[in-house]
């Protein structure tokens, strides 16, 4: 399967759900930050991979899919919590790679530079999660 | 006061970004990559590596891996709720949050604190 951009899916995104994706995000950020000052690093970390966006991403990405549908004069349709639940699949694989980042920082940062690590650990977390989306895409082929 | 609010924008950016690419890119399944994106790490750590050094934000990122595993967990739960059991995805993935929260804190305390 071939993986293409679509710009005009950026005209479908109304600005309250940009804002929406900004403050959760935002807050998030603070509350790690807060946690890891208030009880230590320890239990402030945990929270660096908190499922903070997800829940509206989920949701956006199930209304837009009716919403497509709708449009096309289709009005009981399944395809928005299909496409929501392809979304959560996704995303699965993205925490592999996660999982790596998260892993190639904390055994690294203490010994390398910081920018490096950082771009090195954000470039692990896209090519694993890629190979993997691709294996899988692959396996589900055969 | 002035360093919250540049974290706050600062974390709302990035994720903003990569929530923007997880929306142009298709198929679906592939966009679903970038919900998991290290997006709120790469803001936390930026800024925690400048003000507490590099050590603090290691300890912090060997915390993250416990958080990433209950994020994998997590994103297979929701996916499995919308699939299988045909809940609303607002729902699903609201209510499994607590699964986070449950995975996170347990391997916090038996195995980080």
């Amino acid at each position: 399967m071939r993986v293409t951009i679509d710009l005009s899916a950026l005209a479908g995104t109304r600005w309250y759900e940009y804002g929406v994706r900004f403050l959760f995000g935002g807050a998030i950020t603070v509350i790690a930050g807060l946690l890891a000052k208030r009880f230590g690093p320890v239990f402030g970390g945990l929270f660096l991979a908190f499922p903070a966006i997800f829940p509206a991403s989920a949701t956006l990405v199930e209304k837009h899919e009716r919403e497509k549908k709708r449009t096309a004069g289709i009005v009981n349709t399944r395809r928005g919590r299909q496409a929501a639940a392809l979304d959560a699949r996704g995303a699965t694989i993205g925490s592999m790679g996660l999982i790596c980042f998260a892993l190639l920082v904390w055994k690294l940062l203490p010994v390398w530079n910081a920018g490096v690590v950082l771009v090195t650990a954000l470039s692990l977390w896209l090519g694993g999660s890629v190979l993997v989306w691709q294996a899988s895409k692959s396996h589900r082929r055969r | 006061m002035m360093q919250l609010i540049f974290r706050f924008a600062v974390g709302g950016l990035i994720v903003s970004l990569f929530a923007a690419l997880g929306d142009v890119l298709k198929p679906k399944s592939f966009a679903g990559l970038f919900g998991a994106a290290p997006s709120v790490a790469l803001a936390t750590l930026g800024l925690t590596i400048a003000a507490d050094g590099k050590l603090y934000a290691a300890t912090e990122a060997r915390s993250m891996v416990v958080g990433a595993i209950a994020f994998c967990m997590y994103a297979a739960f929701c996916s499995r709720l919308m699939m299988r059991s045909r809940m609303h995805s607002t729902l699903a993935s609201t209510s499994a949050l607590a699964l986070w929260l449950v995975c996170a804190l347990a391997v916090w305390a038996i195995v980080l604190r």
